[in-house]
């Protein structure tokens, strides 16, 4: 006998829960516990009293899985609400990466050109190296930190991605 | 007017103010101040129990029996250790339970103190919320609001954890409930659209079923009457899950009898073969289900269920409702007014057809008491006295669901999700608390007993005069019956060697011992446990080698069904063994 694996999509959740202690081990308890996948996962807290926290995951599996994520999420005390931005229609989704870069002479000018493409800022800078910050889409960041193998790259920190939905509404 | 009160008085006190006339516990050093309060409390009747998880059932069998929220104090450690299967249990089974733990002081908390373990941590994943309090300030919003959660919605255990620190200095207390956010709003009724839309596709059925759940029961007394009302009107044949027996009477000539694994023939063929299937507070588990791709093909499937994330979950269903099934089902037969049902006689025909094939009959004991037969006579001589049944885990389980017949709501408890053994003998303790003038008898097996028997000592001490009726077929039955039918019967460890003698076991608690040896005794020795007047152990030795049908092998669809006297290969395919 063999294991089968089925297959997935991927989403985006946002996840409004009450600030408290515990609540990201209980969100991300749930996910080990039931079996579902973390791709990405970010969280800080966004009211004026502190009290509310935004979680954004995101996560894959098939259509019935994905109901699922939500409605358990859902049935957590601490959450208040919870948005598949894939789902509800167009939305953006933004990350931030810094990108630290080591080099002298051509790749070094190659490195700042190409961090000029893509908008990046430097945000530390010494005679062999760049740290570039560089916000944008998933696949942006992907694209920039590939070419940046091949100019030096020492590392990378990425953030994990935030969404919102666009539009006037608020989530 | 207000107070200066101790965390531990304030706790007390809450629990008071709740309403709490139980609390199933045991000491230790990181509880001590609560039990110094509890010492001078009038209100509050503390339970002393033998073991943390008996504690756990107890207030289990006291929640289910009564409705009203179980509660439990325990110590840090290895008491909220012991305790946690019993709060796993409740989870599983939706059961009311308020769990007060007691935790080393804040200082000492992530220090490996002694006897510190992280109760918030282990308990996250079996409770339906958890709390850890750090500041006395906080503990009687806490608890106001554990307790709305816990016995609100879909019910379940809520842990609070409190440092022995925060237990002894003080807080102000006032005398109204504390304020706090209300942050916890279940959804109780469902949208009047889909409430005519379940009408409709009832009105328009020819072969309806109604499989219902221990959603109904939690759902509290009216929502059994609902439903028979409901029934009466459509007509529909009705079946229930594990935990849902009693919500609909097992006399009424639409009852088919529990469905599932252990279900009737009727009931699983008439799952399979329904054109509408309404699911009432059930949670298509797989006990119940059989093979998913097989499972009622042809039916448009109606779920009413109080969690949102049973619906959907395992079965893609045609309408699901958010909502508690009594006020659903209040919804639903307004909804109906006076419509006529269908005719449903030639429905009812094809029922009738597979009711002949007798599927609970078995074949007469050789030498011994068959075990079904047993029970069959515990219900004839005591089903006057309206009893509450608890169960252990195993063969005697299913043979009580079977031939003990459930008349009303919140006399049967048993542990349907978690399937724990030990859970029946505290259970009853707690269900004899909760209803001193019932009949409250434990249909135990002899492995199972085992799990919990230190709770004879509770009954004792308490003066509870629980009945404890052993089915002793000298093996875990259970266990022994899928080894026969997946391993051709390689016995592995499946022999209950060593059993004591339970006659002289009970005796030495304090208790009535009675054994039963064969059919002619079968009887008298029932009546002479009915006729003490203090707890009985009967030791009724059954026949060893019966089997429990009919049985939708794992793996199989419910028109796979074997029953008694089908010739079985004694092997499986690896695909259905690995399932559970
Ligand atoms: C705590 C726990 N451990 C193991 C099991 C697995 N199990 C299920 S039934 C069973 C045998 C129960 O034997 P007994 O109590 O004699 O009941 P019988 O089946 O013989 O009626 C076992 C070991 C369980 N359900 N619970
Ligand atoms: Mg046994």
């Amino acid at each position: 006998m063999k294991i089968q694996h089925r297959a997935s999509e991927r989403h985006v959740l946002t996840v409004v829960v009450d600030n408290e202690p515990g609540i990201l081990a209980k969100i991300t308890g749930l996910f080990t516990a039931r079996g579902y996948n973390i791709d990405s996962l970010t969280v800080a807290d966004i009211s004026e009293d502190h009290a509310i926290s935004r979680i954004t995951i995101v996560t894959g599996g098939p259509p019935q899985v994905i109901d699922q994520i939500q409605a358990q999420l859902e049935r957590l005390v601490p959450v208040h609400r919870v948005i598949d931005l894939t789902e509800e229609g167009p939305h953006v989704e933004r990350e931030l990466a810094l990108v630290k870069v080591r080099g002298t002479g051509e790749t070094r000018v190659e490195a700042l050109r190409t961090a000029e493409v893509f908008r990046a800022n430097v945000v530390d800078t010494t005679p062999e190296s760049f740290i570039f910050e560089l916000t944008g889409s998933s696949t942006k960041i992907d694209s920039f930190v590939g070419l940046m193998r091949g100019l030096g790259l020492v590392e990378v920190g990425r953030s994990g991605i935030v969404g919102m939905m666009r539009g006037a509404e608020g989530a | 007017m207000s107070e200066e009160r101790s965390g531990a008085a304030i706790l007390v006190e809450c629990l008071a103010r709740q309403g709490v006339e139980f609390v199933f516990g045991y000491p230790g050093g990181a509880v001590l101040p609560i039990y110094d309060e509890l010492f001078s409390d009038t209100r509050i009747r503390h339970i002393l129990v033998r073991h943390e998880a008996g504690a756990a059932h107890a207030a289990e069998g006291y929640a289910r029996s009564t409705g009203k929220p179980g509660v439990v104090l325990v110590t840090s450690g290895p008491g909220a250790t012991n305790a946690i299967t019993g709060i796993a249990d409740a989870y599983m089974d939706s059961i009311p339970m308020v769990v007060i733990t007691g935790q080393v002081p804040t200082p000492l908390i992530g220090t490996d103190a002694f006897q510190e373990a992280d109760t918030v941590g282990l308990t996250r994943h079996c409770t339906k919320h958890n709390y850890l309090v750090k500041d006395p300030e906080d503990l009687a919003a806490t608890i106001e609001e554990a307790f709305e959660i816990a016995t609100t919605g879909r019910p379940g255990p809520v842990v609070i954890d409190i440092p022995k620190n925060v237990q002894i200095a003080t807080a102000l207390q006032g005398d109204g409930p504390a304020p706090r956010k209300k942050r916890y709003q279940p959804r109780m009724i469902g949208a009047p659209e889909e409430i005519a839309e379940a009408v409709e596709m009832i009105a328009q059925a020819e072969r309806p079923i109604f499989y219902t759940g221990g959603g109904v029961i939690n759902s509290g007394p009216k929502a059994t009457e609902l439903l028979r009302q409901l029934q009466s009107i459509t007509g529909a044949p009705t079946t229930s899950t594990l935990m849902g027996l009693g919500a609909f009477a097992a006399d009424h000539p639409d009852w088919l009898g529990m469905l599932g694994m252990h279900g009737t023939f009727e009931a699983n063929m008439a799952m399979n073969q329904c054109d509408v299937m309404v699911c009432i507070g059930a949670r298509f588990d797989d006990r119940v289900t059989g093979r998913l791709d097989a499972f009622s093909p042809g039916s448009k499937k109606i779920h009413i269920d109080i969690d949102r994330s049973s619906i959907n979950k395992i079965v893609p269903v045609d309408l699901g409702i958010v909502g508690d099934c009594g006020a659903v089902l209040e919804q639903m037969i307004a909804c109906w007014g006076d419509r006529k049902c269908r005719d449903l006689g030639e429905w009812k025909a094809r029922i009738a057809g597979w009711r002949a094939r007798d599927s609970l009959a078995y074949p007469p004991g050789k030498d011994a008491i068959m075990p079904q037969l047993a029970v069959e006579r515990l219900f004839a001589l005591t089903r006057q006295r309206d009893p509450i049944i608890t169960t252990e885990v195993g063969q005697h389980q299913m043979w009580a669901a079977q031939y003990f017949g459930f008349m009303g709501p919140n006399k049967w408890l048993t542990s349907g999700g978690l399937g724990t053994m030990g859970y029946g003998l505290p259970a009853a303790i707690g269900a004899q608390l909760g209803n001193p003038d019932s009949l409250v008898i434990d249909i135990a097996g002899e492995a199972s007993i085992q799990m919990n028997i230190q709770e004879l000592g509770t009954a004792s001490q308490f003066r509870l005069p629980v009945k404890v009726f052993i089915l002793n077929n000298e093996y875990m039955g259970m266990v022994r019956q899928w080894q026969e039918l997946t391993y051709e019967s390689r016995y592995s460890n499946s022999y209950s060697d060593s059993l004591p003698d339970f006659v002289k076991l009970a005796e030495s608690y304090g208790w009535k011992g009675i054994r039963i040896t064969d059919e002619a005794g079968l009887d008298a020795g029932i009546q002479a446990m009915l006729d003490h007047d203090g707890p009985v152990m009967v030791d009724c030795q059954v026949s060893k080698d019966a089997n429990c049908f009919p049985m939708i092998p794992s793996g199989a669809a419910h028109t796979d069904m074997l029953l008694y006297g089908d010739l079985v290969g004694g092997t499986m395919e690896d695909e259905a063994k690995a399932l559970v």
